[in-house]
C-alpha cells in the first residue's frame, strides 16, 4: 500500500511522517516516531494506556488513524513536563506513590490533565468517573485519585 | 536528627518514578533496534488434535518475511518447573486453542501477522476436555499419553488426566468427627481469573556474531527464563543473556518464558533483532490463568466453638500443561487449615489436565481458592453455634510457637491481633447513611496467612573507588517497588543517601542468581541477602578504617553519607572514598560483600504430619492478615457493591509503608475483581476462550473503587530484614472470601461459586443454589 504523507503538530513541534493508511496514531507515535511514552495496553480502545489529546480532545490513539491527524495538534506524555520541571500532576503521582509498574501512568496523566483543564476543582467522584476509562491493574486507583485531587488543589492555589 | 537518619520505615517515593511519569521508562515494547524484525506466533485454532502436516510455503512467500520456524526445526525438548511436559512449539499434538505451533519474523508487524495466518496446519481433531469433570470421566481422552515417562521433580505424579495428587494428614480425622457437636460440609467452586497485567507480554531478542542472544522481556525472573530459552533453543546458558527491562506488571503470569524462546530462535536464525509482542487477545489465549478450582470441605467444632477436625479435597483445573500447578496444589493443601489450631486434618490436593491454556502461578498461588472455602466454613459454623464469627475465629487462632499445618513451627503469630484490629476499625467507623430500598448491607471478615520463604537468592554489595556503593541482585522489580526497597535496606545498613548507591538492573551476565519474583519473597529473601551483603561490606570497611585511623573497630561508627568516625569524637572521621582508595590501590583489594541464602525449613515434619506427593518440600515463613468488608447487595439486580474495606496486614516491619499500602490496596481491588467480575469463559463447543478482550473481560475501574483502609501492623517475626515479611499476595487471599462472607451476612444466603456475579446472586436470592 502507498504510504501517506502527513504534517502535524506534536507537543508544539511541527512533525512530518509517512504512514500506511491502516496504521493508527498509536502505531505512528511508537513505530514511526519512536515516541514510546504512549503505551499500548489493548489496541481496542478499552484500557486508556494510549491516551493523547487531539485538538484538545482526549482520545485513545489506538482508535485514531495516523492518516487522520494532518494539521491537528497532538499532545502526548512527552509534552507534559516543561524541560526538567515536572507538571504538578506528575509530581503528585510520584509523591503519592500513585504508580507501581507504571505502564498505565502516561495515559492516566494525560487523562487527568484534560480533566483539570475542564474542571479545575473536581470532586472525588468526578475524578473516579473521569478516569474510569483508564485501567490500572496494580494500584487499586485510590492513590491515583488522591494524587489528582492534590494536584488540582495545588494548581488552583498557584 | 539528620535528614538521613531514617531509611527504613519511611514513606519514600519509588526511585524509578521520575522516568515513569515522564513516559521515559523503557518497557519491552519500547526497544527499537537497528535492523529489527517483527515476530508473530501461529497459535492452534483447535483445542485438541493431532498435527498431520505443516505447510509454511505460503507464509514464506509473503513480502518481507525473513524466517518461519516450527517445532520440526528444533529438538523435541520437554520442559517445565515440576513436570517436564511442554515444548517450544506443538509438534505432533495441540492441546489448547492458541498453543504456539510456528513463528514468523518479517520486516513489519503486519507482514509477520499475515504470514503467521497463512501457515497451513492440517489437524486430526480429538475430543477436548474443558472441565474437571470431563477430564476425570472414565472414558475421557487423555491429554498426555506419555505422562508416565515425563521427568518429574517430586513423588506425586498422577496418571490419566490427573497430573499430580498429594495428601497430608495430622491427627485422626475419622475418630474426631465423633467429638464434634456441629459439622458443616460444602462444595465451593472458583473461576479462572486472568492476571491482566496492563502490559501485554513480549520480547525483544538481539543476536550477536558469537552465537549469543540478548533478550529483553517482561518476565518475573531472568534466571528461569534464561534456562528455558537455553533448553528450548538448545544452546548453552552461556549463550543466552536475559536483561530485565521495566516490567508492566506480572502477578505470577510472567513467571517463566513461554514464547520468548521463539523470539530468540528467530533472532539467531535471521541474524537480526526480533521484537515479538503478543496482542492483548493473544496474551489472554496463550499465557496463563489462575486455576479454576473445586474444593470440597468439611469442618467440625465442639459446642463451645473449639475447632476439632477438617477434611478437604482441592481439585485444580490446570489446563494443558503442568507449569506451576504441582506447586499451586501443594500450597493450596498447606494453606487449607489457615492460621488456626485444628488438631485433626485430612487433606488431598489434585491437579488435572484440561484442553485450555495452562493455569499457573497467580498472586495467592492456590491460597485464595482454598481460603474461599475455609473462611466461609468458619462463618457457617459460627451461625450454627450461635456465635459471633470473629469470636469463633479468635477462640481458635494459632498462638506463638504453634505449628503450621504440616508441622513447621510458627515462632510468632499475630493472627488474633490482625483480626481484632480489623474488627475494631470496622466497628469504630461511622455508619453510612441507610441503604436504599431493595438494598441490603452486610459486613464480612476473613483471617488468613501466606508463606514467603522459598528457594534461593543472592546479592553483592561493592565499594567503588569514590566511596559509593554498587548493589547487584537478580530479583526483578515487576512494579511492586523492590528496587526501591532493596536500596533502602542497603542505604540503611551503610548509612548512605540513596544517591550514593548504584543499583544494577537485572542481567544474567552480571546479576547474582535469584529464583523469581514470586511468593511475596523479594523483601523477605532478596532483602535479607542485600542486608547480609551490606553488613559484610560494612565489616570490611570498618577493618580498613580501623587500620587507617589506628583505633579498634569497636571504637568506630558509621556516620551519615558514607563516613566512618571515632565514637565520641565528632571531628575524627574519614570517608568511604578514602577507605576505597586504600582498598583498591594499597592493601586488601576491592571491598565486596556477598550473600547467598536458601529457605531450608521443611514444610512437613514427619513427627507431626504424614504427607505424600506434595511438590514443595521447603516452603514457609508465614505472615498474617485480616480483612473486614462492608458490601451492599441490590436484591433486584443481584449486583454487589463493595462500600468499605479495612485491610489489616502484619508485615513484620514496613521497610516502606507507602509500598505496603500499594500492595494492600491494589491487591484488594484485584481480589474484588476476582470475587465479583472476572471470569475467563471457554466455549463448550470448540474450546475457544469466549472473552479474550478488555471489552468482554471486565476488571475493576476507578468507578468501582471502594473506600479502602490499609492498616499496617509491625510485629517483628525474628527473621527477614528488620523482621519484615512479604505482602504481595496476602491481600488477594482475604478479599474474595471477606466479600463472600459480607454478602452472606447481607442476604442470609451463602455464595459457593466465585465470581459472585449478579446472575448467581439472583439465583441465590431465588433459592436456587448458586
Ligand atoms: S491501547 Fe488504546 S485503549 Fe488500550
Ligand atoms: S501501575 Fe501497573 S497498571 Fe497501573
Amino acid at each position: 500500500m502507498k504510504k501517506v504523507h502527513i504534517s502535524t503538530t506534536i507537543n508544539g513541534d511541527e512533525v512530518d511522517f509517512l504512514c500506511e493508511p491502516t496504521q493508527t496514531l498509536l502505531d505512528v507515535l511508537r513505530d514511526e516516531l519512536h515516541m514510546t511514552g504512549t503505551k499500548e495496553g489493548c489496541g481496542t480502545g478499552d484500557c486508556g494506556a494510549c491516551s493523547v489529546t487531539l485538538d484538545g480532545t482526549l482520545v485513545c490513539s489506538c482508535l485514531v488513524l495516523g492518516a487522520e491527524v494532518g494539521d491537528k495538534s497532538i499532545e502526548t506524555i512527552e509534552g507534559m513536563a516543561q524541560g526538567e520541571e515536572l507538571h504538578p500532576l506528575q509530581q503528585k503521582f510520584i509523591d503519592h506513590v500513585a504508580l507501581q509498574c507504571g505502564i498505565c501512568t502516561p495515559g492516566l496523566l494525560v487523562a487527568s490533565k484534560k480533566l483539570l483543564e475542564r474542571n479545575p476543582d473536581p470532586s472525588e467522584e468526578e475524578i473516579r468517573y473521569w478516569l474510569a476509562g483508564n485501567l490500572c491493574r496494580c494500584t487499586g486507583y485510590q492513590k491515583i485519585v488522591e494524587a489528582v485531587a492534590d494536584a488540582a488543589q495545588e494548581m488552583r492555589s498557584a | 536528627m539528620s535528614k538521613l537518619e531514617a531509611r527504613v520505615g519511611i514513606r519514600m517515593p519509588r526511585v524509578d518514578a521520575p522516568e515513569t511519569v515522564a513516559g521515559e521508562a523503557m518497557y519491552t515494547d519500547d526497544f527499537y533496534l537497528p535492523g529489527m524484525l517483527f515476530g508473530a506466533v501461529h497459535g492452534s485454532p483447535i483445542a485438541h488434535g493431532r498435527i498431520l502436516s505443516i505447510d509454511t510455503s505460503e507464509a514464506e512467500a509473503v513480502t518481507g518475511v525473513k524466517a518461519v520456524i516450527t517445532g520440526r526445526d528444533y529438538n523435541h525438548v520437554l520442559a517445565g518447573p515440576f513436570i517436564k511436559d511442554e515444548t517450544m512449539f506443538a509438534t505432533d499434538r495441540v492441546r489448547y486453542v492458541g498453543e504456539p505451533v510456528a513463528a514468523v519474523a518479517a520486516t513489519t508487524p503486519e507482514a509477520a501477522r499475515e504470514a503467521a495466518s497463512l501457515i497451513e496446519v492440517e489437524y486430526e481433531d480429538l475430543p477436548a476436555v474443558l472441565s474437571i469433570d470431563e477430564a476425570l470421566a472414565e472414558d475421557a481422552p487423555v491429554l498426555h499419553e506419555d505422562l508416565a515417562s515425563y521427568f518429574c521433580t517430586f513423588e506425586g505424579k498422577g496418571t490419566g488426566n490427573t497430573l499430580c495428587a498429594g495428601d497430608l494428614t495430622e491427627g485422626d480425622v475419622d475418630a474426631a468427627w465423633a467429638e464434634c457437636d456441629v459439622i458443616v460440609e460444602q462444595t465451593y467452586e472458583t473461576g479462572a481469573q486472568h492476571h491482566l497485567y496492563m502490559e501485554p507480554s513480549g520480547a525483544v531478542a538481539e543476536p550477536d556474531r558469537q552465537g549469543k542472544v540478548t533478550i529483553w522481556s517482561s518476565l518475573q525472573s531472568i534466571s528461569l527464563a534464561q534456562q528455558r530459552v537455553a533448553e528450548w533453543v538448545n544452546i548453552p546458558m552461556a549463550k543466552v543473556r536475559m536483561v530485565a527491562p521495566r516490567i508492566g506488571g506480572g502477578f505470577g503470569g510472567k513467571g517463566n518464558a513461554h514464547f520468548q524462546p521463539a523470539a530468540a530462535a528467530l533472532a539467531l536464525k535471521t541474524g537480526r533483532p526480533v521484537k515479538l509482542m503478543l496482542t492483548r487477545s493473544e496474551d489472554f489465549e496463550m499465557m496463563r490463568s489462575r486455576h479454576p478450582s473445586r474444593v470440597h470441605m468439611k469442618t467440625g467444632a465442639k459446642a463451645d466453638g473449639t475447632l476439632v477436625a477438617r477434611e478437604f479435597e482441592v481439585i485444580l483445573d490446570c489446563g494443558a500443561y503442568a507449569d506451576d500447578s504441582p506447586g499451586v496444589v501443594s500450597v493450596a493443601v498447606l494453606m487449607g487449615r489457615g492460621p488456626y489450631r485444628i488438631p485433626n486434618i485430612r487433606a488431598r490436593g489434585v491437579g488435572v489436565y484440561t484442553n485450555k491454556l495452562k493455569a499457573g502461578a497467580y498472586r495467592g498461588y492456590g491460597n485464595p481458592q482454598v481460603s474461599f472455602a475455609a473462611e466461609q466454613q468458619l462463618d457457617e459454623l459460627a451461625e450454627k453455634l450461635g456465635m459471633d464469627p470473629v469470636d469463633l475465629r479468635l477462640k481458635n487462632t494459632m498462638n506463638d510457637g504453634d505449628r503450621w499445618l504440616g508441622g513447621q513451627p510458627v515462632a510468632v503469630s499475630s493472627a488474633a491481633k490482625c483480626l481484632e484490629t480489623a474488627r475494631d476499625a470496622a466497628t469504630a467507623a461511622p455508619a453510612l447513611p441507610d441503604a436504599g430500598p431493595d438494598r441490603k448491607r452486610g459486613l464480612g471478615y476473613a483471617l488468613f496467612s501466606a508463606p514467603h520463604g522459598l528457594l534461593s537468592t543472592a546479592a553483592n554489595v561493592a565499594l567503588r573507588t569514590d566511596g559509593s556503593i554498587a548493589v547487584a541482585t537478580g530479583a526483578v522489580d515487576i512494579g511492586q517497588g523492590s528496587d526501591t526497597i532493596l536500596q533502602q535496606i542497603v542505604a540503611d545498613a551503610l548509612k548512605l543517601d540513596l544517591d550514593q548507591i548504584s543499583f544494577a538492573s537485572q542481567d544474567t551476565d552480571s546479576s547474582p542468581y535469584d529464583w523469581k519474583t514470586a511468593a511475596s519473597r523479594v523483601t523477605y529473601m532478596a532483602g535479607q541477602a542485600c542486608l547480609n551483603a551490606a553488613i559484610e561490606a560494612r565489616e570490611k570497611i570498618l577493618v580498613h578504617a580501623s587500620d587507617l585511623m589506628e583505633v579498634a573497630p569497636g571504637d568506630l561508627e558509621l556516620r551519615d553519607g558514607g563516613k566512618v568516625g571515632i565514637v565520641g569524637i565528632p571531628e575524627k572521621e574519614i570517608t568511604f572514598g578514602m577507605i576505597a582508595g586504600r582498598a583498591h590501590y594499597q592493601t586488601g583489594g576491592p571491598v565486596v560483600g556477598a550473600s547467598e541464602i536458601m529457605f531450608e525449613t521443611p514444610a512437613v515434619d514427619p513427627a507431626v504430619a504424614q504427607s505424600k506427593g506434595l511438590a514443595f518440600s521447603k516452603v514457609g515463613a508465614y505472615s498474617f492478615g485480616a480483612h473486614a468488608v462492608e458490601v451492599e447487595v441490590d436484591e433486584v439486580t443481584g449486583e454487589v457493591e463493595v462500600l468499605r474495606a479495612w485491610c489489616v496486614h502484619d508485615v513484620g516491619r514496613a521497610i516502606n509503608p507507602a509500598m505496603v499500602d500499594g500492595q494492600v490496596i491494589g491487591g484488594f481491588v484485584q481480589g474484588l475483581g476476582y470475587a465479583l467480575l472476572e471470569e475467563m469463559v471457554w466455549d463448550p463447543d470448540d474450546g475457544r476462550l469466549a472473552n479474550p478482550t478488555l471489552m468482554d473481560y471486565k476488571i475493576p475501574t476507578a468507578r468501582e473503587m471502594p473506600e479502602i483502609h490499609s492498616i499496617i501492623l509491625e510485629t517483628p517475626f525474628g527473621d527477614g530484614p528488620h523482621g519484615a515479611r512479604g505482602v504481595g499476595e496476602p491481600p488477594i487471599v482475604g478479599a474474595p472470601v471477606a466479600i463472600a462472607n459480607a454478602i452472606a451476612n447481607a442476604i442470609g444466603k451463602r455464595p459457593t461459586v466465585m465470581p459472585m456475579k449478579p446472575e448467581r446472586i439472583l439465583d441465590l436470592l431465588d433459592g436456587e443454589s448458586a
